[in-house]
């Protein structure tokens, strides 16, 4: 059982894992999109 | 789309959980393996996932080189659809096929893959093809990475090692690193021609697909055999299970690409419009 466990406990620490960089990359985009519309 | 994506970002979660709880509770016990051969409903259908991501990037890395070019474009359906001809009646003509590889399969395999080219075509734009192929190579890596660390843990109890130089293994492997240098080379070049230098790599990376699906039919491994339009067999509340789980999978994989698509794209428009104010002085003069 601990392979088991150990199996889909990796697949969703690797997509989690994957989904916070996602996040991450969506926050800076939004971010920089804030700074050119306060300077238009 | 917007709306709906909380709603279905939702739904996907309830069906993942439903696709664990089969996994784990309603599939019944193996009787060689014992549990640990419920490491296969994830397995399985993160490897379909990840083959499946490839084979849309294949699509979109040929259609950012040919729709450059209006001839090269038109060239290039008429060979899809000849491809798809050729291939259907192919099946059905050319003896010996690999063992246990039904014509059926063959055809339906070549007329999806020419539906899924000419449905891209309408869909996406040239611009936007070359984002969906970054897309789906970035989400197939993480799915043909789950694939990478969930054989081992089954390999390692079942087979009593970790890893074996076997076809199918290597040439899993060799598909993941071409997918990494892939993303590598799109995310540290800094050329003008890095989306076109991609598509190519990702063209001839493509090729390895088919290798790896069927190597388990050509060559003779220590991977067990297909048990959909192989030699294996499978019990059909397995069999049930282990769609489940694919369709489950199938619907996180493309939130997950859509959700990387529209940062990407809202990237894009960043750049340019920052590309656009560098060349302004501030009077609002070319400089």
């Amino acid at each position: 059982m601990t392979f088991l466990y150990t199996a889909y406990a990796a697949t969703w620490a690797i997509h989690i894992a994957y989904l916070i960089t996602v996040v991450r990359r969506y926050s800076r985009v939004k971010r920089e999109t804030s700074q050119l519309k306060k300077r238009a | 789309m917007k709306k709906a994506f909380p709603i279905l970002a939702l739904l996907t979660a309830v069906f993942l959980s439903y696709a664990l709880y089969e996994a784990l509770v309603v599939a019944p016990r193996e009787q060689t393996m014992g549990d640990v051969q419920r490491i296969f409903y994830y397995h399985v259908p993160s490897a379909w996932t990840a083959f499946l991501l490839f084979a849309i990037n294949f699509i979109a890395s040929i259609q950012y080189l040919v729709r450059r070019n209006p001839k090269s474009d038109q060239i290039a359906n008429w060979i899809v659809i000849a491809v798809g001809v050729l291939t259907s009646i192919g099946a059905y003509v050319i003896r010996p096929l690999p063992q246990d590889v039904y014509p059926s399969s063959i055809v339906t395999t070549a007329l999806a893959i020419v539906g899924l080219y000419f449905l891209i075509k309408r869909l996406f734009s040239e611009q936007a093809t070359d984002i969906l192929a970054l897309t789906t190579a970035e989400v197939g890596v993480v799915f043909c990475t789950v694939v990478l660390v969930t054989g081992p843990l089954w390999a390692r109890p079942v087979w009593g090692i970790w890893w074996t130089w076997d076809v199918r293994l290597t040439s899993t492997l060799v598909l993941w690193l071409i997918y990494v240098s892939y993303l590598v080379l799109r995310r540290f070049s800094t050329s003008g021609q890095t989306p076109v230098l991609a598509a190519a790599l990702a063209v001839f990376g493509a090729l390895d697909v088919p290798l790896v699906y069927f190597s388990i039919w050509i060559f003779r491994t220590q991977h067990p055999q297909p048990v959909i339009g192989g030699g294996g067999s499978i019990d059909p509340r397995m069999l049930h299970v282990l769609l489940i789980n694919w369709l489950a999978f199938l619907c996180f994989a493309f939130l997950v690409c859509w959700s990387r698509y529209q940062v990407e794209r809202m990237q894009r428009e960043v750049e340019e419009t920052q590309a656009l104010e560098a060349l302004l002085e501030p009077g609002g003069n070319v400089r």
